[in-house]
């Protein structure tokens, strides 16, 4: 990793995609954006007319191998920043961005598997970049993603997700937990340690392990995992906090 | 669970740690004194107030304050940290 100041750089929205009513994908031109590794995330500023300005960290959704650089954003109702990402953003508006950051929560198709994600809501976008990654290349690595949303119309990604769930060794697991919809037949409740277990794969197969999702979701996942035997460090949580949205 | 849900992971603060040391530092490992666990900074808690704070995962005790000043960053460290900063290969 080579050594660089940190610098903030110009985006520019090239198109903007709705993945669900509160969420939407921004893909950017950024001239001089160095590559990422899935996983990692950027920070994002926003300034005002008046110079006032806002900050916030946002995964990266797509893959190193697609060349581009784009975001998932899911609007945090009464937010500062988001709603202008998922509302108002078009094609062609500005704002910088600096990254990418965050070399602990990331996972190279060299790192090896077996792979256990849990997402809980927009937790999804950097296990989302993980899988893009693994997908864009021909190895064969066991990949268990768990999904945890509301109901079926917040899940992200969905036809994706069910083209990603029929390549040889990953498999893609849903929980809905308010709202299901007729004829259901994935998981509906919270993450427990039945859930876990079925969607594997076993701390006896040291998967490394990846969270991501609200804290009140991480920390939960988090004690299920510990308490099935996955050791601390094969763990690694990455949490949305309240950051003002 | 509102006191879980003031912090947020070491990782999440990898733009501004960047931007202070100039390196990554969230794979860094810090030796906790208090403690004596290790964990990457990645995997510490981050709280965010006037300033930001990082804290051990295992014990809770201070692993770093840093205030953010209009001229410039304080940065107070507890701890054992391993920083290994890249080099531009010597010209062959």
């Amino acid at each position: 990793m080579a050594r660089a100041p940190i610098v903030w750089r110009e985006a520019t929205v090239r198109a903007t995609e709705a993945e669900t009513p509160s969420a939407r994908t921004l893909r950017l031109d950024v001239p001089g954006w160095p590559g990422h590794v899935a996983g990692q995330h950027v920070d994002v500023r926003l300034t005002a007319e008046d110079g006032y300005q806002a900050q916030r960290s946002y995964s990266i959704a797509s893959a190193p191998e697609d060349g581009g650089l784009a975001l998932t954003v899911e609007r945090i109702d009464d937010g500062e920043v988001s709603p202008y990402l998922t509302d108002e953003v078009r094609a062609g508006d500005t704002f910088e961005v600096r990254g990418p950051v965050g070399g602990h929560f990331t996972w190279r198709v060299r790192d090896g598997g077996p792979l256990l994600l849990v997402a809980g809501g927009s937790g999804l976008v950097p296990l989302v970049a993980m899988l893009r990654h693994l997908a864009a290349h021909d190895e064969e690595i066991d990949a268990r993603l768990l999904v945890s949303a509301r109901s079926w119309d917040d899940v992200l990604y969905r036809e994706e997700l069910a083209v990603l769930g029929r390549r040889p060794g990953l498999r893609v697991a849903h929980t809905l937990t308010r709202e299901t919809p007729p004829g259901w037949e994935g998981f509906a409740r919270r993450v427990d340690a039945d859930m876990l277990r079925a969607v594997g794969p076993p701390p006896e197969e040291r998967p490394r392990v990846f969270v991501c999702g609200p804290t009140a979701f991480v920390e939960r996942a988090a004690d299920v995992l510990l308490s099935l035997g996955h050791p601390p460090a094969a763990i690694r949580a990455e949490r949305f906090g309240p950051t003002g949205g | 669970m509102a006191q879980t849900a003031a912090w947020l992971d070491g990782n999440g603060m990898a733009g501004l740690l960047s931007e202070v040391f100039e390196t990554e530092m969230t794979t860094v490992d810090r030796g906790c004194g208090t403690c004596g666990g290790h964990h990457p900074v990645g995997a510490h808690r981050a709280y965010r107030g006037a300033g930001t704070v990082l804290r051990c995962p295992q014990c809770g005790d201070l692993a770093a304050r840093i205030a953010t000043l209009p001229d410039r960053h304080v940065v107070r460290l507890a701890g054992t940290w391993l920083i290994e900063v890249p080099r531009d290969a010597a010209p062959q």
